[in-house]
């Protein structure tokens, strides 16, 4: 198993987990204490009858972190996050939150935890049939016990973020899936927890919905910058929503990383055969398959040096960027012919001279690049987060990176 | 033939008459009280319906067949039953088996519910209460009238006793089955956001074990009102004493009449109390 806590030492770490262990059965405990603790699954489940859930799990939440846990059915994700906050008590382990140590809380000062620090969002939506979407919307306030106008206030806040404004008096029982998602969401939110558990929310809804609700999702996360701890067995998913996909199988943590890494380094077999249907399209970024910029013109060079180093490397045109490394555009080799012929020989290029062309940035994912490249004879320039240039993309480059797995479409 | 052996003797109804007696001995006072605070609660439910007269309970019970079961047909056959009752003669006698119905669901409701509440949160207690129930459900009805008879004497008090412990068992049942079926992510969600095990009961658990609650309390009522005229035979009033007194005279007419009655009644108390489950199922 690997973590990545290490590689960035400068973010904290919010949620710590640490030799976790979920035992179902009689005297869970001398499974986890005793010699049987080493066996497999299915021994231990033969000789004792017991089932283990989870398998001594370690692993590491950074604070504002969208932290995926995929599994299939049966891996252990659902029992880990419930273990969070104890909704599931776990056999053996720790779990230390905001540097706090939630496996030894007495029940009076988890209640006031689960109050202030969490909302979660569930499959079934977990919605009160009863109450109406602003009372549900509401509910976590309501326990916390918050005033009705408060709460009220807070919750139609919640609601409007979801875009669900009018519809607070009716009943959830009278809204589509994907509106009682938002308002199993928007009771979540309600809440301004710190850390927002969510157990596969999306799985019950229509792929269109779904993609939808994912997209309001990420942006939202950009806007609230909440940890995010989200259970799914849809891969794509993972890889769409995650900063970084911890992999479980029966029980046990398989692989922790970027999106990337688990698509590009599979750590074993079984992820491998996960990710085997994952298109790279999806989850390469341009920064991780852009190269140098061979020829690189800078516009305070007069145009004859500019002339003389494309010709040199025998191409038709170059890219051009300022003292700041800022990217300004294109300029070709009949242009920069033109201005030397001119009567009025400029000592640097002038501006109205270099095209402008379509940029990307370094996180872009390689499908979003497929039509730039398609109305884009050069190649793409990358820029980093402060407009610099970072690198370039060609067609080439996309093309060799994403053919081992694009036989076929997943769409 | 060889016969079972004697020295294979348990003498279970010696001791349970020695405990009947020891009972009584030492805790006559205890029952005496529990005797009175159930005296009370009926004689207050009969003091009401024999003070309304018979021409507003009518038109009530017509409103409550027209609204809660929200069918003007059946709100007319109410009516029309309990001008029957009336023209048997046994209108006095149908309020006081009525009196007994309610104040028995009352005990019933106020012992029942808790108990499958408890039964629900806890393995151990269903454990314990299943069998139980399933013996309190099998055992002959009479059976519970010659305890109740020497705990409390002859007259409504052990008639009632008898019919709450024949009529609880529903209410407890269902009570816990229907929280036991409450879905597990609602209940889930609460806790999530912190909600106390009270406040889990009262904004989750009991609202959507509601129907089935009620289903509960139909069923006890109907099983109270069945057992009441079967009461009449250690001295409760209504119309049961008069279905007895009937077939000791064997006056063919005056049973037929007096049963009919009940028959009216169960099917009033029946359809009313079946439309609150429907109603709330409805809702969701």
């Amino acid at each position: 198993m690997s973590d990545n806590a290490k590689e960035k030492p400068a973010e904290t770490v919010q949620v710590e987990i640490r030799n976790l262990w979920k035992v179902f059965g009689r005297d869970p405990k001398k499974i986890v204490n005793g010699p049987l603790k080493d066996k497999s699954k299915e021994e231990i489940k033969k000789k004792t009858g017991c089932v283990v859930a989870m398998r001594n799990i370690n692993l590491d939440i950074r604070k504002g972190e969208f932290y995926i846990l995929m599994g299939l059915s049966g891996s252990g994700k659902s029992t880990l996050i419930r273990n969070l906050i104890r909704l599931v008590n776990p056999t053996s382990g720790s779990v230390t939150i905001n540097g706090e140590n939630v496996t030894k809380m007495s029940s009076e000062d988890l209640l006031q935890f689960r109050r202030k620090t969490f909302g979660m969002v569930f499959q079934h939506y977990g919605l009160l049939p009863h109450m109406t979407v602003l009372d549900n919307a509401a509910y976590g306030l309501k326990v916390r016990g918050l005033p009705k106008g408060e709460r009220f206030a807070k919750a139609m806040r919640s609601l409007e973020t979801v875009g669900l404004k009018g519809w607070e008096d009716s009943y959830p029982g009278a809204l589509s899936g994907g509106m009682q998602q938002r308002v199993g969401l928007a009771r979540a939110l309600a809440n301004d927890p710190e850390i927002l558990l969510m157990d596969e929310p999306f799985s019950g809804l229509d792929p269109l919905i779904r993609r939808q609700m994912q997209d309001e999702l990420v942006e939202l996360q950009d806007r609230l910058q909440k940890t995010i701890i989200f259970v799914t067995h849809d891969l794509h998913e993972a890889l769409k929503l995650g900063d970084r996909i911890a992999i479980m199988r029966n029980g046990e943590v398989v692989q922790v990383g970027s999106p990337e890494e688990i698509v590009t380094q599979p750590a074993d077999e079984y992820v491998e055969e996960f990710v085997k249907d994952a298109s790279p399209a999806k989850v390469l970024t341009a920064g991780s398959i852009m190269e140098d910029a061979k020829v690189l013109l800078y516009n305070w060079e007069g145009p004859k040096t500019a002339l003389t180093l494309l010709r040199s490397h025998k191409r038709k045109a170059a890219f051009v960027v300022d003292k700041g490394h800022k990217l300004l555009g294109v300029i070709k080799e009949s242009t920069l012919e033109k201005l030397i012929e001119a009567d009025e020989k400029p000592s640097i290029l002038p501006s109205d001279s270099i095209r402008k062309v379509s940029t990307v940035n370094e996180d872009t994912i390689l499908e979003d690049l497929f039509s730039i490249v398609n109305e884009n004879p050069y190649p793409i320039p990358v820029l980093r987060g402060d407009g610099r240039l970072a690198g370039v993309v060609t067609t080439d480059q996309i093309f060799e990176s994403i053919s081992p797995a694009e036989g076929e479409n997943h769409d | 033939m060889i016969e079972f052996p004697d020295i294979v003797n348990i003498p279970l109804a010696a001791w349970i008459d020695s405990a009947m007696s020891w009972l009584l001995k030492h805790m006559d006072g205890f029952f005496d009280v529990i005797g009175l605070i159930i005296l009370q609660v009926v004689m207050a439910f009969e003091a009401v319906f024999l003070f309304i007269p018979w021409f507003i309970v009518i038109p009530l019970i017509g409103l409550a067949g027209w609204k809660l079961v929200k069918s003007w047909k059946m709100a007319l056959v109410f009516i029309v039953m309990l001008l029957m009752i009336g023209s048997f003669g046994y209108w006095d006698l149908a309020m006081r088996t009525l009196s007994l119905v309610i104040a028995s669901v009352f005990f019933s409701l106020l012992i029942g519910i808790p108990l499958g509440i408890t039964m629900a949160g806890s393995d151990r207690a269903e454990g314990i209460l299943k069998p139980l129930l399933d013996g309190m459900q099998t055992m002959p009805s009479f059976v519970y009238l010659i305890p109740a008879l020497m705990f409390f004497g002859m007259g409504k008090v052990p008639a009632m006793v008898a019919t709450i412990i024949y009529a609880v068992p529903p209410v407890i049942r269902l009570t816990n089955v229907g929280i036991r079926t409450v879905d597990r992510e609602a209940v889930e969600a609460s806790k999530a956001f912190g909600a106390t095990p009270r406040q889990v009961l009262f904004d989750v658990q009991l609202p959507l074990a509601k129907p089935s609650i009620m289903v509960g309390i139909n069923q006890t009522t109907m099983m109270a009102l069945a057992m009441v005229v079967i009461g009449s035979m250690i001295g409760a009033k209504g119309l049961g004493m008069e279905v007895l007194l009937a077939i000791n005279r064997i006056e063919v007419g005056r049973g037929f009449e007096a049963g009919i009655s009940i028959v009216f009644l169960a099917i009033i108390i029946d359809r009313i109390t079946f439309s609150f489950s429907e109603k709330n199922e409805k809702r969701k």
